[in-house]
């Protein structure tokens, strides 16, 4: 079997728009549980939301993982990008009565236009989020506030259960390095380490007072968008990979209709939430 | 049939001297249509007024005439052979539509099916990916075991005969819109699959049709089932879904 | 005069040592001789895959636009096989005997027989080849029963046998093509044969896209072109079938054996309206579950052709099994010819139940087969009492199992549902078993152009049977046309290629472009279909079901006028040079015009009736066929005698039956 002829013949393209879908689904699945922590309503919320976000950005086989699932973004959308460009190229002269109402669903026939949206959500998604994340010098640190006598007093949070108060910092006796290391500054030792709050970066992001509304908005829109993508490429990429049977059709089709509402759905309630929930 | 009535119809249908010339809709009045009649005598009708007008008849592709030769083809209305469900064009009859409808009648567009003139199009793409493998590669001498030596699972000899039902119409080409030949190479590929007297070349018949399905410049398949829907014969999805996984066994081996 | 070829020795023996005395051709120096086979139906796609495969130059011919297309994909009902898998006392000979009974003894013994030995091999070949045949649950082959016989020896893939069994033809013709053995030439009409020194050496063609008029040279010529049934305008035929290649061989020396030998089948959907295009056959299959029957009181027929009564509203005792009442051992299965002249006959007495213009149908009812089946499929599943629902919902389902593509397809056409309210049919010509007169070797009498298939007249005398007609195509292309077209070319293996420059080329080339610009200059007033519409009418009245002789001296001299009217007034319009569909049809009905003619003349000459051949005085007093076993046990074969048909002069095979006692057909 010639090794140009499993990249390049039609079927081919199938099998990797498919394996590369399916991986995103496990991945929006992470991604879902993950952020579904912002809607905890426990005083740590922020807390375990910061060490999910630590976690994800330092664990190295979640950085496998996300490698995985970059390539696999890519991958998807430079696949679709062919295939659009190829399958338009097989109907150089259109009909000037066309009906494909009549025998496909919508969303079958938009995959390009919602996976570009898509595309275009996750990279504005990704500036928003994972590139403060992983770039922004002026990602800020956790910190909680306790009332100590009456007085309340800032406090860093650090990895190993500790604070550090924020006092120190200001004052410059502890100086903050790499963006979360706390060093003594006399000895120059590092001490602890913080977490990037991410959680006040996302409620703010959706809080804003003057775009907070349209973010919300346009996040929810994305996911409706994902969810039509999902609709049709769920079950998609069972048939592409040849999984077709008539015994378990049906199961694949209701659970990938029920992915695409639920996910989809999940992911949009937390937007909804924070604008206008959190206090 | 005693619901038989005449109506008067607009028809717009696509005119084209050549495979080189650049064709346009024209638009013609036919009074006194038979609902008994079928849609290709309804353009036997239009073309026995326009050879009384002196005018140039309507070229279009037919043949048997009973659903099964795969001649017939068109466009119409925005569906393949049609609006009714299952059934070629030479088989949909008038009395699916109503009078004074206006009807678009066009060619199947596709890169790997060039037009020839008006509505008949070259289909030979299909011929040539059957010769790149479509058969079991058994000389015609009769001297091959009897033909009970082998039993084939009645499942299995049903479904490949449902697959082996095809017409190689090309309305599967014509509803994706992708322009994809998918369900045709599937039907094809899954008829020898399902047979133990094809599995011996099955490697070697799936990767040689797909290739060949390529070169002829069909688009890709991206499920949207149109092909299943409008096909006459009502080939299954799950015949691509077959090809597939031959392809992906045929890849690794 | 005429030399069959018939070999010597025991009937049985004949095929196997004649074959084994034929010469052969090397296969070295087989790719140094050509080959062209034009259609590529069963009979053609098989031929050409087969030599294509022992190594000689084939070239393959289709006027469709695929080798697929051909019409034998419309074959639905089955393909007989004496195989004797359902243990029902079959065998070869029965086969033989049987087919030979059918056509009411006037096909020649030999050639059925070989026909029945190789029947077998027809069905191991096919099932390698991967064609899907229906199966029962423990893997193996099913059969069902088909007029005429009293064995279930019919292989079948649902109602479309002829597809499955084309497709399988097609893919080994296209594995031939692929290979480079074969090459195919689609959209391609033959125009005229070319003999040069009294030998088929070629043909003209016509690029039925571009016009271009092409020379093909071979070594020998293979015409499998199918039948001329479309000579009635209104036929089971494709639009396209046609006879134009059998008849321009015909022209060129070919004598063409017993044309007037037509098949009417019983079970078609009855004419609708003037613009109706052609008529659908609905299997004979269908009679091994349907009854026959019009109404016993005449008033009950007009009530229902008056749209009064529905069918369903008859009581039993009021209705008229006739074919069961004429025919109580085969019943409703009698044989095509005899089943289509009692349909005839009743409708003729005023019984007949379609509101058209002739009053032409009868039923074939599916409600005795709904309960009966309902009820056995019912008990298989454990159910011992099961309700009348029950049970018709279950029949429902059987039937729709067995014949549900024709169902469908019944309910399209006529907007009827056939599982409600009776089927109403009608007979409708089908299938032609006169053509062209080969010998055993399926050789013409123009040396090296064979003729298969339907458009040979070998096999079926004077009725065909059903399911033997892809038996016939597959057995001449498979399993006798590889033998004998192999003897006749060792003498060619020294010829060297024919040039296409040879004057005989040149004047072929001409005479057809001069028909072609005769037709587009004429500037008449009438459309082709116009004419071929006038002559279907004749043909169907005068040299129908049933004739007699002065309508077929009418219609002789009825079709000599219309003829010499579409020469006149014929409008062809377009050009040569470009996709013409108008220039094709003209062509080809000026073909049947002439055939016309001599089908009445063959009609007139045979003063007995037989087969699929009534002539209305040679009848008994129930108004079964009185054949004449002493004057007429003859094939008729016809030589062209110039451009009056009138001309055609008549030749004798004489058939001598050694091995089978010639008797009355009796079904009764």
């Amino acid at each position: 079997m010639a090794k140009s002829a499993f990249l390049k013949s039609s079927i081919a393209k199938k099998y990797w728009m498919a394996l590369t879908g399916l991986f995103l689904c496990l991945f929006l699945t992470g991604h879902l549980l993950g952020n579904l922590q912002l809607l905890s309503t426990s005083k740590d919320a922020a807390l375990h939301f910061n060490q999910y976000a630590l976690f994800m950005t330092t664990n190295p086989a979640v950085k496998i993982l996300s490698y995985l699932t970059y390539i696999s973004i890519i991958f998807h959308a430079i696949d679709g990008i062919v295939l659009t460009v190829q399958n338009r190229k097989a109907r150089p002269v259109r009909y000037v009565m066309n009906k494909p109402g009549k025998n496909t669903i919508w969303a079958s026939r938009n995959m390009a236009v919602l996976g570009t949206i898509i595309l275009v959500f996750i990279v504005t998604h990704m500036v928003s989020f994972w590139a403060r994340m992983h770039f922004d010098k002026a990602m800020p640190l956790q910190t909680i506030s306790i009332n100590a006598g009456g007085m309340p007093q800032e406090f860093y949070v650090t990895t190993d259960g500790g604070y550090i108060p924020k006092m120190q910092v200001d004052q410059g006796q502890i100086k903050i390095e790499n963006r979360t290391e706390f060093y003594d500054a006399g000895a120059n030792v590092k001490i602890k380490e913080g977490y990037k709050d991410l959680y006040k970066i996302t409620v703010a992001f959706f809080k804003q007072p003057q775009y907070g509304l349209l973010y919300t908005i346009l996040y929810v829109i994305s996911m409706v968008v994902l969810g039509f993508h999902l609709y049709h490429g769920f079950g998609s990429a069972f048939q592409s990979l040849g999984a077709n049977n008539p015994k378990y059709n049906g199961l694949i089709k209701t659970f990938g209709y029920a992915f695409a509402i639920i996910v989809p759905l999940l992911f949009a309630v937390i937007p909804v939430y924070i604008h206008f929930f959190i206090k | 049939m005693g619901s038989n009535k005449n109506i008067n119809i607009n028809l717009k249908i696509w005119r084209q001297k050549d495979a080189k010339s650049k064709g346009q809709i024209e638009t013609y009045k036919l009074d006194n249509v038979s609902t008994a009649s079928s849609f290709l005598e309804m353009l036997d009708q239009l073309n026995e007024q326009l050879i009384n007008e002196r005018k140039e008849p309507v070229a279009f592709d037919h043949d048997c005439r009973e659903g099964i030769c795969g001649m017939c083809s068109l466009y119409i209305n925005g569906q393949a052979h049609g609006p009714a469900s299952k059934v070629t064009t030479c088989q949909l009859h008038m009395r699916s539509f109503k009078d004074g409808d206006t009807i678009y009648v066009e060619p199947w567009r596709s890169k790997a099916f060039p037009v020839i003139k008006d509505l008949i199009v070259d289909r030979s793409a299909f011929d040539r990916i059957q010769q790149a493998g479509g058969f079991v590669s058994v000389n015609t001498s009769g001297r091959t075991i009897d033909a009970n030596a082998t039993p084939v699972p009645k499942h299995d000899a049903d479904r490949s005969f449902e697959a082996a039902a095809c017409i190689g119409c090309g309305a599967c080409v014509a509803s994706c819109k992708n322009g994809s030949a998918m369900l045709f190479v599937g039907a094809k590929v899954s008829q020898y699959a399902l047979l133990p007297q094809g599995k011996v070349e099955a490697t070697q018949r799936v990767l040689n049709m797909v290739r060949q399905m390529d070169e002829e410049g069909f688009g890709n398949c991206t499920n949207t089932g149109a092909c299943e829907v409008e096909c006459p014969k009502g080939i299954s999805l799950e015949n691509i879904a077959r090809m597939n996984r031959e392809y992906l066994f045929a890849s690794v081996k | 005069m005429l030399d069959s070829k018939i070999p010597e020795g025991h009937i049985s023996k004949k095929w196997t040592d004649y074959k084994d005395h034929l010469k052969l051709v090397a296969p070295n120096n087989r790719p140094k001789i050509d080959v062209i086979v034009v259609g590529t139906g069963l009979a053609g796609a098989s031929a050409a895959a087969s030599l294509g495969e022992m190594g000689y130059n084939v070239k393959a011919f289709a006027f469709q636009d695929s080798p697929r297309r051909a019409h034998s994909i419309a074959a639905q009902g089955g393909i007989n096989a004496a195989k004797n898998y359902q243990n029902d006392g079959d065998s070869i000979y029965r086969l033989f005997y049987d087919t030979i009974k059918g056509g009411d003894y006037r096909a020649r013994e030999a050639n059925v027989h070989r026909l029945a030995e190789v029947s077998g091999n027809i069905i191991d070949q096919c099932v390698a080849q991967g064609v899907p045949f229906a199966r029962d649950y423990g893997g193996m082959l099913d059969n069902r029963s088909f007029g005429g016989t009293q064995v279930q020896r019919t292989f079948y893939a649902a109602g479309q046998t002829g597809q499955q069994l084309l497709l399988g033809a097609y893919s080994a013709l296209s594995r031939q093509i692929g290979l480079g053995r074969v090459e195919m030439y689609n959209r391609h009409e033959m125009l005229d044969i070319v003999k040069v020194d009294g030998k088929a050496r070629g043909i003209i063609a016509r690029n039925l896209i571009t016009g271009e008029i092409e020379r093909h040279s071979a070594h020998a010529v293979i015409i499998a072109s199918g039948g001329y049934g479309n000579v009635y305008f209104l036929s089971t035929n494709a639009m396209g079938s046609n006879v134009t290649a059998a008849w321009k061989i015909h022209k060129k020396g070919a004598y063409f054996a017993n044309p007037c030998y037509v098949q009417i089948h019983p079970t078609c959907i009855p004419v609708h309206g003037t613009n109706q295009s052609k008529l659908t056959l609905m299997s004979e299959s269908l009679r091994n579950s349907g009854r026959i029957w019009v109404p016993k009181k005449i008033e009950d027929a007009q009530a229902i052709r008056a749209g009064k009564l529905k069918p369903t509203q008859i009581a039993e005792e009021d209705r008229d099994y006739f074919l069961e009442r004429r025919y109580p051992a085969f019943g409703n299965l009698v044989p095509r010819d005899v089943a289509s002249r009692a349909a005839k006959e009743r409708c003729d007495a005023g019984f007949g139940i379609e509101a058209n213009d002739t009053n032409e149908g009868v039923y074939l009812d599916f409600s005795s087969e709904i309960i009966s089946k309902g009820k056995q499929a019912a008990y298989a599943a454990g159910n011992h009492h099961p309700s009348d629902e029950e049970v018709i919902k279950l029949g429902k389902a059987w039937l729709e199992e067995k014949y549900g593509n024709l169902f469908q397809m019944y309910q399209q056409i006529t907007d009827e549902n056939p599982y409600e309210t009776p089927m109403k049919i009608y007979p409708a010509v089908h299938y032609t078993m006169g053509g062209v007169w080969v010998d055993y070797n399926l050789q013409s009498t123009i040396p090296g152009c064979f003729v298969a298939g339907e458009a040979n007249f070998s096999d079926h005398g004077a009725n065909r049977l059903g399911a033997s007609a892809l038996m016939q195509g597959l057995a001449d292309g498979y399993f006798v046309l590889p033998y004998t077209v192999s003897d006749y070319l060792a003498n060619d293996i020294r010829t060297g290629k024919i040039s296409t420059d040879l004057p005989e080329f040149v004047e072929a080339e001409n005479a057809v472009k001069a028909q072609i610009d005769g037709f587009l200059n004429n500037n008449g007033t009438k459309s082709v279909d116009h004419f071929h519409k006038r002559l279907g009418n004749i043909m169907w009245n005068k040299v129908g079901m049933g004739r007699n002789e002065q309508g077929l001296k009418e219609a002789v001299a009825e079709i000599d006028a219309l003829r010499a009217e579409f020469y006149k007034d014929v409008y062809v319009p377009g050009s040569a040079n470009e996709l013409n569909p108008e220039l094709e049809k003209a062509i080809r009905v000026a073909d049947f015009m002439e055939l016309g003619q001599l089908m009445a003349m063959d009609a007139l000459q045979r003063n007995e009736s037989c087969g699929g051949h009534f002539r209305e005085e040679y009848q008994d007093s129930e108004g079964e066929t009185l054949r004449d076993d002493v004057n007429f046990n003859f094939v008729g074969a016809w030589e062209y005698g110039g451009s009056d048909i009138n001309n055609e002069k008549l030749h004798k095979e004489v058939l001598n039956y050694e091995y089978i006692k010639i008797a009355a057909r009796n079904y009764k």
